[in-house]
This record gives structure tokens, sequence and C-alpha cells, in this order.
């Protein structure tokens, strides 16, 4: 039977959803679940991932260099523990990203990113090429199971249990000392998370500058939904990275995606794929974005936007 | 300092890749290869620091087949000085990735490693990560700002929360995000004179550094495809099928 690792996401003493989507997917590979929240005090996340449905038991792993999560100081702690277990799983945020294959190699073991579907327990199913092409893939007897999970694949698992044993635990690696955290620029303002939202608006190009973004904003304030963007309206400066939607920025899976004044390139069309029903706005009745739209309209934005906004 | 940069021959992001109807994998045959377009922002970040100054060598790394060469010629072309081709004919996944990278920098003695963060194939992102661990060094992930810094490194990260900024003791590995640069067009008399730079071949057997566990492909598929659906031709239109549809 599985023996389940779970890294839990969390940031400012809130367990992220992500990790509930981790436990999802170990939920399907089966066995014994254990989340492992790696902190500098407190057990508040600790409490919160013992609730998830299906979490057998809490590990609390408090070391002083846990305040801000860092690569460099949680793999040598994950690997130090991970011996015991088949798999050891993350969700692919950029903190999970950033954090398993440092795991992985330390463990020698190869690592699947952004399990999609599981076959078996050592079998998965993962995008290639922007997800334009989805692979089954086995990992080898002789290894632990390292890899992250697609969050968008995975819904939070549902519902809550009676807490899961918590147990507190001392870091027994050594640390390095050679990487410091600095600082964290956010701009998350009162809008919904665009990786959690039902709804998202998503501007790109077709925009046209900063101010009219606004027009996004005005629409997604009015449908309570998330904003999101095309890498070209990150590049222009005119919304921050974190917003940008795609192969190399969010991966989402809302209920209703909107997008206004956005071609439909592959790296983009890779980030929502699994959205429930796409709408798009668009001046270019040939824009490959229509290929994907379930509700296309063929328009000026700075006409529609405003108008959908105050029909509302 | 010392600078290596990998780059990775990749399928050209402008493609649009076909599944091979047996499930054997993707069609590669007569499709457009490239630089990895994260390794070109590797490579520009490389030549700037160069050019700043602080940098006084930079040496680009393929592991790959013998096609690899013009991904070399291309680091090279944008001015890298020298060019090392792992030769490999078969796959190589990350972590066999990483432990070649892991053998030629400790002959070359780097002071920075500079990658993609993920390469547009396989799009594991992976082997940055991996490479900074076996050598036990510093990671900074999807970097959009590099700062030089004596012997450290500011490096400001693109996060899911926003900008992160960490400082990291060199030698350290930092991984490239879209943002950090705009990489510049080679122009031809750079090709003739990339021609010329020093382009050295090691087997992949001479630096792989042991067995490495490798995961299976058992199957390649396509993935469901998007239909489209329909049009309608007005704001109220779209309002009037949204509701319908219970979506708002
Ligand atoms: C390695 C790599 C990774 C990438 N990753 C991502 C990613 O994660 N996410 C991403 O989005 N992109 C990504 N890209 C970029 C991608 O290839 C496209 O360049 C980008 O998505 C284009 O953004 P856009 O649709 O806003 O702009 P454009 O392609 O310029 O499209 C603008 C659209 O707006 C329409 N328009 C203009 N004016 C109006 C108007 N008044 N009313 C209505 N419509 C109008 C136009 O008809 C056009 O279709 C990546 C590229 C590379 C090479
Ligand atoms: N075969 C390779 N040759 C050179 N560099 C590579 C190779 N594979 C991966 N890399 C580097 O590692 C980065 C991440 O790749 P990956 O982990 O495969 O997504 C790439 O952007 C390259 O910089």
């Amino acid at each position: 039977m599985s023996n389940i690792l779970v890294i839990a996401e969390h940031a400012n003493g809130q367990l992220n959803n992500s990790t509930a989507r981790a436990v999802a997917c170990a939920k399907a590979i089966g066995g014994e679940v254990t989340v492992l929240a790696l902190t500098a005090s407190g057990d508040e996340v600790a409490t919160a991932a013992a609730t998830i449905a299906g979490v057998s038991n809490v590990i609390n792993l408090q070391d002083v260099s846990n305040g801000h999560a860092l690569a460099a100081t949680q793999a040598p702690q994950i690997a130090a523990i991970a011996d015991g277990y088949s798999h050891v799983l993350a969700p692919n945020s950029t903190f999970g990203k950033d954090l398993m294959p440092r795991v992985a190699a330390l463990m020698d073991a190869p690592m699947v990113t952004d399990i999609m579907a599981v076959h078996d327990a050592r079998t998965f199913d993962r995008p290639v090429y922007a997800g334009n092409a989805i692979t089954t893939v086995k990992v080898p007897d002789s290894v632990a199971v390292v890899a992250t999970v697609r969050c968008a694949s995975w819904a939070p698992e549902a519902g809550e249990q009676a807490a899961a044993a918590v147990e507190s635990s001392a870091n027994s690696a050594a640390l390095p000392t050679h990487t410091r955290f600095v600082g964290l620029v956010s701009e998350q303002g009162d809008r919904p998370d665009l990786q959690a939202a039902d709804r998202v608006v998503s501007g790109g190009r077709g925009l046209g500058a900063a101010e009219h973004f606004a027009l996004v904003e005005g629409l997604a304030d009015k449908l309570g939904a998330a904003v999101g963007a095309s890498r070209a309206a990150v590049d222009s400066g005119w919304v921050p990275n974190d917003l940008q939607v795609g192969q190399t920025g969010k991966i989402i899976a809302p209920e209703l995606y909107i997008a206004a004044g956005i071609s439909g390139a592959i790296q983009h069309l890779a980030g929502i794929k699994d959205a429930g029903t796409i709408v798009a706005i668009n001046k270019d009745p040939d824009a490959p974005i229509f290929e994907v739209a379930d509700i296309g309209l063929v328009a000026d934005l700075h006409q529609v936007l405003p108008e959908l906004t105050n029909a509302l | 300092m010392k600078v290596l940069v990998c780059v990775k021959r990749v399928v050209d992001f402008n493609t649009r890749i076909q599944v091979k109807s047996d499930g054997t994998g993707v069609q590669l045959d007569g499709v457009k290869f490239s630089m990895n377009p994260f390794d070109e922002i590797a490579v520009e970040e490389a030549i700037r620091l160069k050019e700043a100054g602080i940098a006084s060598e930079v040496v680009a790394v393929s592991i790959g087949n013998d096609k690899s060469q013009d991904t070399l010629r291309s680091a090279l072309a944008m001015g890298a000085d020298s060019a090392v081709l792992i030769n490999a004919d078969q796959e190589v996944q990350p972590l066999a990735a990483a432990k070649a990278l892991k053998t030629v920098v400790e002959q070359q003695q780097p002071k920075l490693v500079l990658m993609g963060k993920q390469a547009i194939d396989d799009d594991a992102n992976q082997t940055g990560q991996m490479l900074a661990a076996l050598l036990g060094w510093p990671q900074a992930t999807f970097a959009s700002e590099l700062v030089i810094d004596g012997d450290t490194a500011n490096v400001t990260r693109e996060v899911d929360a926003g900008l992160e900024t960490l400082n990291v003791d060199l030698p350290a590995v930092v991984t490239s995000d879209l943002r950090l640069n705009e990489p510049r067009y080679i122009k031809l008399p750079d090709i003739m004179k990339a021609k010329r730079k020093p382009l050295d071949t090691l087997a992949m057997a001479d630096v792989a550094g042991g067995e490495t566990a490798m995961i299976e492909t058992v199957k390649t598929s396509a993935p469901p495809q998007r239909q489209a659906g329909i049009k309608v031709d007005s704001t109220e239109a779209l309002l009037a099928e949204l509701k319908t549809r219970n979506l708002v």
C-alpha cells in the first residue's frame, strides 16, 4: 500500500487550497496520506491540514528557517524524512515547482511534473508541449514517486473531517545558509484569487493601453471574478506578472473564462484548456481564440465590455 | 567571473505539434527546431553581464545529438565565447541532464549558471533546481531581475503571489522567466564570427556520473480537443446566452 507524503503550501499562517488539491490526487493514488507542514512556529497550518478529508496524519516540522519557503532550506528537511514514504507530492504552484526538483535530486529520484490523472500508484498522465500532447508515464519501482500535482486537474478534497493527529517534529538535517529572503511585493487587492476563482475575466494586447484594463476590472468586479491577462498585457507592464495565464503563467480551470482582446496563442490556450465555458471578445473573426471559444463575439471590446458591465 | 549558460534544442514555440496516431510520441520529422526560448533569455542575460564587465567569459553548453551544434552556434553568435556539446542520441531526462551538467560545472568552475526555467518540449521545470541540489548551490528560479553584487546576487523571482527577491551567495544557479530581458536578434556577421569560436564535444557517457533511474513514457496521446461553439452578434445576445447557461 502507498504511503504518501503531501507537502503543505502555506503563507502567513494560512493553508493554501492547493494543498487540498494535492491531497485529492493522493487519494486517487490510494493509501495513507500524511501532510507535512514546514513552519517556523505555530500550529494553525498543521491544524487546518488535519481537517482535510482523507488526511491520516500531519507532521508539523518546525524550524526557524521556515519563516519563508526557501527551496534550498526546505528540500533537505523533506529529503530527511521522505525515506519511509512511497510518494512525495506537492502542488504544481511556483512553490512546488521550485521545491520538488530539489527534493527529487537529493533523493536521487527522477520527478514527474504536473500530474493530471492517475492510472495506478506509479503511472500518471502529464502534459507536454504546452498541453498539446499528454504523456502517460511510469516511475520505476527502484525509486519513490516524487511529483507535483496540476492544481487545475484536481478539485480540492471537499469536506472536513474530525482533525487527524498532528505530530510535532524538529529538523535533523544540516541546512545551508547561502540563501536569504529579501522581500515579497504582492499587488493582490481584494479580488478573488486567480487560481481559485469560479469566474475569470482576462485582457490582452487588444486593450491597447494600461488605463483600458479598467474595462476588464470593471466587468470582473460586477461578476465577482478574478482578473487575468495574456503575456502581452503583462510584458507591456499593464498588470503584474502574477496575473499571467498560460503555459508559463497560471493554469486555471474556472467555470467561466472571458477573454477580451486576446488572440489565443498556443501558450495562452495551454492555461485555459480545462475552463468550463470560454467566452471570446475579439474584433478579428479569424483570431485562433474562436477555435476554442464556446461563445464568441466578433466586436470591439471598448464597446462590449462597458455594455456588458452596465447590463449586469 | 565565468558564466555557464545551458541551452536546449527544442521544437520551435510557433509549431503546432501533432501526436502520432500510434501513440509513440509527437511528429518531429520536418518540424522546425530552435533554441528553447527561456534559454535564449538566459544567454542574453549572460552576454549582458559580460558587456557590463561583470562576467569575464560565457560558456554555452547543450546536451543533445549533433544537431544541438546549431543551437550552440546560435548562442555563440549572440555573444558566448565558447561552447560545449554533450553528445547524446538517446532521450536525456532532467535528472540525467543535471548530473551531466554538474560534471561540466566541476570542469569549468563558473561562478554562475544561467538556465531556462523550463524547456518548452517536456515542460518539466526541473533541471536547474536539480543541478543546484547536486552541487549544493543556491538556486533562484523564475528570475525576472538579476543584480550581481560582489559575491552575492539579488534575484527577483516571478512567483504566484507576486515578485519575490532573494539574496544568494555565489556560485549559484539562476533560471530565467520571460521578463528577465528581451533577447537580441542575431546579425549575419555574428553568425560568421561564431563559426570560428571553439566548440568542444564530450560524450554523455563520460559526464553522466553513473546510472540514473528513468521515467518510462508508456504512451503519448492527443488531449481532448475543445470545439468551437457558437457566435453571437451583440452584447445583448452574449448576455442572454450567459443567462441561459446559468453563468451569470
Ligand atoms: C516560451 C513562451 C511562453 C509563453 N507563455 C505565455 C503564457 O504563459 N501566457 C500567454 O498569454 N502568452 C504566452 N506567450 C506569448 C504568446 O505566444 C502570445 O504572444 C501572447 O499570448 C499574445 O498575447 P495577446 O493575445 O494579448 O496579444 P496578440 O496576439 O497581439 O492579440 C491581441 C488580440 O486583440 C485583438 N484586438 C485588438 N484590438 C481589439 C479591440 N479593440 N477589440 C477586440 N479585440 C481587439 C486582436 O484582434 C488580437 O487578436 C509565450 C510565448 C513564448 C515564446
Ligand atoms: N538537454 C539539455 N541541454 C542543455 N540544457 C538543458 C537540457 N535540458 C534542460 N536544460 C536546461 O534546463 C532548463 C529546464 O529544462 P527542463 O527541466 O527540462 O524544463 C532548460 O531551459 C535548459 O536551460
